[in-house]
């Protein structure tokens, strides 16, 4: 079996008195791709800012449960330490516009205020660049802004600056929603070659790119985990009713 | 039949749109004319002036009708130095009202109460103003002048640049507001993502990414700042010297020209008040356009 990174224990989510997530218990295996699936508003980005804390900056909004990292409480620990070791890309691309690509991938230390040599900045830069394959593409506009790229680029230039931070586990909410079919399949590649390097959890509405890309699938339903296993066995004999008809693209 | 129908229904479209866009044309040509009217007649108007003074007339620095010796000298460094002093005291809570009402209190009882508060300053006559610092500010200043050991006039630069920052404020920071609240989630949630605390999402993120708005708004407050007549007039001590320090009482061009204007029908006197008017009013355009040009060079679209 797996050795387990991630887990959730009994993790309920709400927005003032309304409970979205509703006890979730899951493990996420070290080093593999997990992906998220279910019907809109099942509560799939709530899982994954409840992983990273980002769900408490909502006004209102407030969990109940735990969610460990390595078998350490993350509400125990500092949430800028949580955020700097599990990093997140979001379903549109939101690279900073007034900074440069180089900037952008560096953007988490500079915010933070941490002061790197300028040899070390740059090795950053140009690992980051290439693990999220950009780095032929724009290796010598380095300096300029970023709003000169696709759609496509705009995305593996935040995955870049997600993994500038070394992360341990990243969060992608359905990155690739807002991409048309080339860019997609370039992500899903990405994807697939960054396992060997980090914990990856994958929020997606398509079934077909969950078959693509995961190892293993959770799937859930108004605020409930509904079944998780590894993919390609669910993806041919689900346990539960619920998951073949979403699967068979009978709802969702 | 149905063919010609719509073919008419189209010319009257065709009509209508036609009109629209002589309405807009010519309401643009119109404020161009304007423009245009304005310095035609202040320099026709200056010219006995300008043929009398020539260029000197603008490093003049002495203002003594009686003697026909008159330079604008003393009124446009009033004027700067009013100007951007108040300007300097501004910025600092202008940005801060700003960044307070734009992203840490959008809504709510305090946000709402500021917000009117604000806007009742941009609202208020200058007189008014002029009013509250003759009787509240003026005996303060004067206090700061007998601890300092100087002259208590109580007018003067520091008094009028204190006034015209209260009352520029709230353009720099309602427009501030503005562009902060502007400011994407998006943006904001990445660097949420990436670590960053509130204070380094503000400095950071929000700030760059609205800056070219908030310089803006400090550009229009700048405007209101050299033009701004009655309250400073009432502040300014009204000396027609060049200012000898921060507590001196001076003049400003503005404050110049209302006082000034109605008390003379020398010719040569009224055609150099006239001459201080276009001054004004090209520093005004000049500086305007200066904005424009770093709005356009910081802007992130
Ligand atoms: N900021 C918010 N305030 C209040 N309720 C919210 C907020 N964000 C989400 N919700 C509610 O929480 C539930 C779960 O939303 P969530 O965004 O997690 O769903 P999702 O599975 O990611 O949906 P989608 O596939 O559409 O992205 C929904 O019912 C939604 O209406
Ligand atoms: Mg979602």
């Amino acid at each position: 079996m797996n050795k387990t990174i991630l887990k959730t224990k009994k993790l309920s989510a709400y927005f003032g008195k309304e409970k979205v997530l509703k006890d979730i218990d899951l493990s996420f295996p070290e080093k593999k791709v997990t992906a998220i699936m279910g019907p809109s508003g099942c509560g799939k980005t709530t899982l994954i800012r409840c992983i990273n804390r980002m769900h408490e900056l909502i006004p209102g909004a407030t969990i109940t449960g735990n969610v460990y990292l390595h078998d350490e409480n993350i509400s125990a620990l500092n949430p800028i330490l949580v955020r700097r070791k599990i990093g997140m890309v979001f379903q549109r691309p939101n690279p900073f516009p007034t900074m440069s690509i180089y900037d952008n991938v560096i953007a988490g230390y500079k915010l933070n205020g941490l002061r790197l040599p300028k040899d070390e900045m740059n090795t950053i830069v140009e690992d980051s660049l290439k693990k999220s394959a950009m780095w032929d593409e724009v290796k010598d506009t380095l300096h300029r802004k970023g709003s000169f790229l696709s759609g496509g680029q705009q995305q593996r230039l935040c995955i870049a600056r997600a993994l500038a931070m070394k992360p341990e586990v990243i969060l992608l909410d359905e990155p690739t929603s807002a991409l048309d079919p080339k860019a997609t399949s370039k992500i899903e590649e990405l994807i697939v070659e960054l396992k060997d390097t980090v914990t990856i959890l994958i929020v997606t509405h398509n079934t077909a790119q969950a078959a693509r890309v995961s190892d293993f699938t959770a799937f859930m339903y108004v605020g409930e985990l509904i079944e998780f296993g590894n993919t390609s066995k669910m993806f041919t004999v689900p346990d539960n009713k619920m998951t073949e008809e979403y699967l068979t693209g009978k709802f969702g | 039949m149905t063919g010609n129908k719509s073919t008419q229904k189209q010319d009257a479209f065709a009509v209508k749109e036609k009109i629209f866009r002589g309405i807009l044309y010519s309401a643009a040509i119109i404020v161009l004319f304007l423009v245009l009217g304005f310095l035609i007649t202040l320099t026709i108007h200056s010219q006995l002036s300008i043929k009398e003074y020539g260029f000197g007339f603008v490093f003049g620095k002495v203002w003594k009708p009686t003697k026909n010796e008159l330079g604008a000298l003393p009124f446009i460094v009033g004027t700067f130095y009013t100007s951007f002093f108040a300007l300097l005291l501004s910025i600092p809570f202008s940005l801060s009202i700003a960044i307070f009402l734009g992203e840490y209190f959008k809504e709510g009882a305090i946000s709402t109460f500021l917000k009117s508060s604000v806007e009742l300053l941009a609202g208020m006559p200058s007189i008014i103003y002029g009013f509250w610092g003759i009787f509240m500010l003026v005996p303060i200043v004067q206090k700061i002048q007998i601890a300092l050991g100087i002259a208590p006039y109580g007018v003067g630069i520091f008094t009028s640049s204190i006034i015209l920052t209260i009352m520029i404020l709230p353009y720099s920071a309602s427009i501030g507001r503005e562009v902060i609240q502007l400011v994407p989630d998006d943006l904001k949630e990445a660097a949420y993502s990436l670590g960053a605390t509130r204070f380094e999402v503000i400095r950071k993120v929000i700030i760059p990414y609205a800056r070219s708005g908030i310089f803006a708004g400090i550009i229009l407050s700048l405007g209101r700042a050299l033009g701004e007549t009655m309250a400073v007039m009432m502040l300014i001590g009204n000396l027609n010297k060049i200012p000898k320090g921060i507590f001196s009482p001076a003049n400003t061009m503005a404050s110049l020209i209302a006082n000034d204007f109605a008390e003379t029908t020398e010719e040569l006197y009224l055609s150099a008040i006239i001459e201080i008017g276009l001054i004004l009013f090209l520093i005004t355009m000049i500086i305007n356009l200066i904005g424009r040009m770093i709005i356009k060079k910081t802007s992130v679209t």
